[in-house]
């Protein structure tokens, strides 16, 4: 019995230092972002604040320089949020439907359709970087929020489309048979059948596409222009300034305010989140 | 009216289907040509067989970043299994506060890989970070200084990525640990079978599907590991942390060698299928069970 208790309190110590492990980056995020530049040169980067100030946090929101632009991350912010919302609400709306024919009105060839659209998922952006640069210009988007979004659609759709699919693949066919001799069509059976049950795919679609598209970097570096720059890549802009000096608890407490929006999806819709997750890599 | 009543559902998804062939595989075909063209700042499209795929096998960069993506792809993959597991297996073992134990392990995947950089970066950094710290407890001569030394540079980018998935790997493998059949491990129970054989035997080689899936989004997610080293090295020291990602990166938009840049998406292109279509292949054959 004793060695049992001993192997339980190992097992909680593993698990509490790895919870320590975790929870450490965001300690120390934290913690500098509340010390005065005077404080983090003298003191440990393990330690508490002693005089808590939070002159970083304006500094970081307001006035902190992305390259020459020294507006903070404010307007930034703002792009990312008019770039995430439109792109994750039509991702998902075409998504749904998607879906709903794959799962719901197949036809000759629709499995093979399937498989060319998921496999949209899975190939490196790299691939279409240079390409899709080119095309931007032509359609007059390039370095624009519209641009982005438009690039978001594209790619978050087999995602999308596929978390829809498997969601309505497991609603019996007869179903939608009963409902078409009744004489009800393809957009209304959607509408009064499949909608209405949706809430919880709805969820986890609209989270899964606002948290890729708000921490993506790739495509608003490779695709934005000075004044659409999504969060990230101003982050990245302001951590590597090199005008004047290096404000580390500045960096820290930018870097929080990025990542808050994601964060706070996962505090609030935590099980959304971890099942858009292990959905989107069973197949993705 | 009655062809556009049997059609809807083919003219529902047929914009969806435009988009993804010209934009995934005609994008595709457009970077495979220039990848066989001379083509620098601008686009050329006479072809001139393999020459950019020589440039770039005789390129040192390139053959650094190659290096370094089956080094740091395999480190982070192999370290995040191992880690993973363990704490799904710790975590099953009736744990009080489970729940919150889960959300710290989980969180970081929530953060984008800029914020994770820029965090590791600043812990990671010799004059004020994590080193000086311990130094400041009395362990004068401790050194924690891999950020700035090239050869060991890339083993930050590992601990920075398994500090990121490793929560992640952790719930896939609960769920999984939670599907297994109770009434087996019950009856293994009866029959005395100690609890570590009990995993060994029965409950891990049940989750083969589980370990494949966690490879295949743990590779995916090394050969796409553009964002982290930029935010944690920016690919230095000099480049000894490039990745292919990176190098592709720095020949398409600041290096202008659009022939370089298109050959080297290419061959990230050709690893990422060496490993996912076998998987792909056996996830959409038709199943009787369904």
């Amino acid at each position: 019995m004793t060695s049992n208790t001993a192997l339980r309190w190992g097992l909680y110590g593993m698990l509490i230092l790895f919870a320590l492990f975790y929870l450490m980056p965001l300690f120390v995020m934290l913690t500098t972002s509340l010390k005065s530049l005077e404080e983090i040169r003298t003191g440990s980067l393990l330690a508490l604040p002693r005089d808590i100030t939070f002159a970083p946090w304006a500094e970081a929101w307001s006035t902190a320089c992305a390259g020459t632009q020294c507006e903070g991350l404010r307007p930034f912010f703002w792009n990312s949020v008019l770039m995430a919302v439109p792109a994750v609400l039509i991702s998902t709306v075409i998504g749904a439907l998607n879906g709903y024919v794959f799962a719901q009105w197949t036809f000759r060839g629709a499995n093979l359709l399937f498989a060319a659209i998921l496999f949209g998922c899975f190939i490196p952006f790299q691939v279409v970087l240079l390409p899709m640069a080119q095309m931007l210009g032509l359609m007059g988007l390039a370095g624009t929020i519209p641009g982005l979004i438009f690039v978001h659609v594209i790619y978050g759709l087999g995602f999308t489309t596929l978390f829809f699919r498997n969601y309505y693949v497991t609603i019996p066919q007869e179903l939608v048979r009963a409902a078409k001799v009744d004489g009800a069509g393809f957009f209304r059976i959607f509408w009064s059948i499949f909608l209405p049950i949706s809430l919880p795919i709805i969820t986890v679609s609209v989270i899964w596409q606002f948290t890729q598209i708000w921490n993506d970097f790739l495509f608003g570096v490779s695709f934005s222009g000075a004044g659409s720059q999504p969060v990230t890549v101003a982050l990245n802009n302001i951590v590597n300034s090199t005008t004047g000096v290096k404000a580390y608890n500045v960096d820290m407490a930018a870097a929080i305010i990025a990542a808050l929006p994601t964060l706070l999806v996962y505090v609030i819709a935590g099980k959304y989140f971890i099942r858009g997750l292990t959905a989107g890599s069973v197949k993705g | 009216m009655e062809w556009l009543e049997r059609n809807v559902p083919k003219l529902v998804l047929a914009p969806s289907f435009a988009a993804i062939m010209i934009f995934v595989y005609g994008f595709i075909a457009w970077t495979a040509w220039i990848s066989f063209t001379r083509s620098r700042l601008m686009p050329r499209y006479e072809l001139d067989g393999v020459t950019q795929y020589q440039r770039l096998f005789d390129a040192p960069r390139w053959d650094v970043a190659m290096n370094n993506l089956f080094l740091f792809g395999g480190l982070f993959i192999v370290i995040s299994m191992v880690i993973g597991l363990m704490l799904a297996i710790f975590l099953d073992q009736k744990i009080r506060a489970e729940g919150v134990l889960r959300t710290i392990y989980l969180y970081p995947m929530a953060l984008s890989l800029i914020v994770t950089g820029t965090a590791w970066k600043w812990i990671l950094n010799p004059g004020l970070g994590i080193q000086e710290a311990v130094r400041g407890w009395g362990f004068e001569t401790f050194t924690f200084d891999w950020l700035i030394r090239p050869e060991m540079a890339i083993y930050t980018v590992v601990l920075a990525a398994v500090w990121q998935a490793s929560g992640f790997v952790m719930a896939l493998f609960l769920a999984g640990l939670r599907s297994v059949d109770t009434e087996i491990i019950r009856a293994a129970q009866v029959d005395g079978i100690p609890t570590h054989r009990i995993y060994s035997a029965i409950i891990i080689p049940t989750m083969a599907p589980i370990f494949l899936s966690a490879f295949i989004v743990l590779a995916h997610l090394a050969i796409k590991a553009f964002d982290l080293v930029i935010a944690l090295t920016g690919g230095g020291p000099g480049y000894a942390t490039d990745l292919p990602a990176t190098y592709m990166y720095a020949m398409a938009f600041s290096r202008g060698d659009l022939g370089q840049a298109a050959s080297s998406a290419m061959i990230m292109m050709m690893v990422i299928f060496a490993i996912v279509v076998p998987y792909l292949y056996s996830e959409l054959r038709p199943r009787r069970d369904q």
